[in-house]
């Protein structure tokens, strides 16, 4: 026992300079260039790696399957059943046109066959709906890795195991810590550095530093999650007093967004760590946070935020009009009120490449804490981001129609599915207005409209 | 929903379930990974709530009819094995060659006969093999909301029945209800077709 003396003191050395090395390589490879915003490129180098390692293995498992004759499970994003984009009329007039011989003129009239339709529809949407996929992660077509995302377990075989197992050592063991350190550094510097220069008076001086305060931090974190951005139409980046709206994914999109503008917050006034830097940032520029009673008044969060707008010297507003996270295959209905501002609207789409780690939020299925462990020990946080040209709302449009609008726009660039559902159906029920319009149709089906009621 | 892999193995008497309803392995693999994405609380059986959290469904003005199907008997969950049972009703029929099934067999789910019979069920509410006029009466109450006056349905629900009914009994049984649509190509109306 007493010989080990020696070498626990030469661990404890060895240890502490691979500590020490390690600082270093953070402090000059990745604090330094956030800082300055530069960059050394080895994201980009780390992702094709990556991308090279995935193909292989994907191939592996393919082969494995073909081993034992098997076919590989391919998830579908598209729907799993073969669907006619029939409107009710005419998805009608077909049935009861196979079902009888007498000549069928367009005489209202009711049909036994006619509950055929509601019921195929019924089973279709049993089957597979627009709706309930968006609210899981993504599937993807190649395996990454990640046991999360595996649908292929009996595939694999020994080499591939041991890579997998590489993989969960380098993610767990280095980036893991690394990452945490990374995203520690990153807030205590927003919180210290935004709460100092509060402290200034107010002038061009303190504006120049908040900036790049905040700039800086955000830069950091992303970092912290190893974040591989690319900007596209950075010209349109959008000014002060206007509203910056996106696509809403996950927490993480507000960072991606900060690091790249400097823009005012919106947001519910929360407790814990949040709420700390929440109180922090706002004493450098404002952001504009509500207490829990003030958001369910929508005039009072309209006035404030017009207020806002109005004035040119303050900072565009990020707003996530969707109001909850979708899985980033869609883009669901989005709440009129920051379009009734009358304010301009800079759109924003955000895509992220899942290949590599899914950012999306389940807050259903996790918490903050045990989602944004997941995101820590994903390989790396892929994504695009375009700066679509302004929008204005014309005269004769309404909210809706703009939001609608300003909707299809994000949805096609960012190459997202458009749908016209709400959000909030994960949490509350359809309106019944909906399904008042399918009743209006099918029966003007069955008993016309008023102008034919007199000749019955 | 990612990490378990919804392999044939993985769903208990795969076997037996895919030879009552005919379906293929690969459609039974896609089914159980919608069986689980419904089940919210990951309970292993589907309860009315989760089918009724489908948007596109409760739009559907038959929609709570739909979901009562498949909880027959006053049950208030269903399991996989229900789940695909009813499915099963709406898959395409194959051309198996006429009259070589063996008549021991039980008939496929997805025959002509059952899809019909099935289709009469949301018609025939309390199950006692028939259609009464007051039975037609709401479903057409429940197909067009408050768009139609009461006397326009009951003119409607009238004559529809006398036209189906073929042994005065004032209701349509599912014989009639099957005459009244012989022509009528079930087959292809009452088929979904589950991608390969």
């Amino acid at each position: 026992m007493f010989l080990l003396l020696p070498f626990d003191s030469l661990i404890v050395n060895l240890l502490g300079i691979s500590l020490t090395v390690l600082f270093t390589l953070l402090l000059v490879f990745i604090i330094v260039p956030a800082i300055f915003g530069v960059s050394f490129g080895i994201r980009k180098l780390y992702m094709k790696t990556l991308l090279k390692i995935f193909a292989w293995a994907t191939l592996r498992m393919e082969r494995g399957a073909k081993e034992k004759n098997h076919q590989l499970y391919k998830p579908y994003t598209n729907g799993i059943i073969a669907k006619d984009p029939t409107s009710l009329e005419e998805e009608i007039k077909e049935i009861r046109r196979s079902g009888s011989t007498k000549a069928l003129d367009n005489t209202p009239e009711f049909e036994l066959s006619d509950i055929f339709y509601f019921c195929r529809k019924g089973m279709e949407t049993i089957m597979d709906d627009e709706v309930t996929k968006r609210f899981s992660a993504e599937e993807l077509e190649s395996w990454n890795l990640l046991s999360r995302t595996n649908y292929n377990f009996q595939y694999i075989s020994l080499r591939l195991t041991v890579l997998w197992g590489l993989g969960v050592l380098i993610r767990y063991c280095f980036l893991l810590p690394l990452r945490i350190a990374l995203a520690f550094t990153g807030i205590s510097l927003l919180v210290v550095g935004t709460t100092m220069v509060g402290y200034l008076p107010n002038g061009r001086f303190k504006e120049f530093l908040s900036k790049h305060v905040h700039l800086m931090c955000y830069r950091i974190c992303v970092r912290a999650l190893t974040a591989i951005i690319t900007y596209h139409d950075r010209k349109n980046r959008p000014k002060n007093g206007g509203i910056c709206v996106a696509n809403h994914t996950s927490p993480i999109d507000v960072i991606i967004l900060a690091s790249d503008g400097y823009y005012a917050m919106v947001g519910q006034v929360h407790g814990g760590l949040m709420g700390v830097i929440q109180r922090a940032v706002v004493k450098a520029c404002p952001h504009v946070w509500f207490e829990r009673s003030e958001v369910k008044d929508r005039h009072l969060v309209a006035k404030r935020l017009t207020e806002h707008v109005r004035d040119k010297s303050k900072l565009p507003i990020l707003i996530f009009p969707e109001g909850t996270c979708i899985n980033n295959t869609s883009v669901m209905m989005f709440k009129k009120g920051s379009f009734e501002i009358g304010a301009t609207v800079y759109p924003v789409a955000i895509k992220y490449d899942p290949q590599f780690g899914d950012a999306f939020w389940n807050s259903s299925k996790y918490g903050m804490v045990t989602y944004l462990l997941r995101m820590m020990t994903s390989w790396a946080i892929v994504c695009s981001v375009w700066y679509l040209p302004p929008m204005t709302r014309e005269t004769d449009e309404d909210a809706v129609q703009f939001a609608n609008r300003v909707k299809s726009a994000i949805a096609r660039q960012g190459g997202l599915v458009d749908l016209l559902w709400d959000g909030g159906l994960k949490r509350e029920k359809v309106k019944d207005t909906f399904k008042e319009e399918q009743q209006k149709l099918y029966s003007k089906m069955i008993v016309g409209n008023h102008e034919d009621r007199s000749r019955s | 929903m990612g990490s378990c892999s919804s392999h044939a193995a993985s769903i208990p008497d795969w076997d037996d379930i895919r030879r009552e309803t005919g379906f293929s392995q690969a459609s039974l693999v896609r089914l159980h990974h919608r069986f689980r994405a419904l089940d919210c609380n990951k309970k292993g059986y589907l309860c009315r709530m989760d089918l009724q959290q489908i948007g596109a469904l409760a739009v559907n003005p038959l929609g709570d009819r739909i979901i009562d199907s498949f909880f027959p008997d006053g049950s208030h969950s269903v399991d996989f094995r229900g789940f695909v049972r009813i499915l099963a009703h709406f898959r395409p029929v194959e051309d198996e060659g006429t009259g070589i099934r063996d008549p021991k067999e039980p008939e496929p789910l997805n025959s002509r006969m059952n899809k019909l019979r099935f289709a009469f069920q949301l018609y025939d509410l309390d199950r006692d093999g028939k259609i009464s006029r007051h039975e037609m009466l709401q479903v057409l109450r429940l197909m067009v909301g408050a768009q139609v006056t009461e006397e326009q349905l009951e003119s409607i629900a009238d004559r529809t029945v006398q036209e189906a009914d073929e042994d005065g009994d004032g209701a349509v049984s599912f014989l009639e209800f099957a005459k009244t649509l012989e022509k009528m190509n079930v087959e292809q109306k009452m088929s979904i077709r589950i991608l390969k």
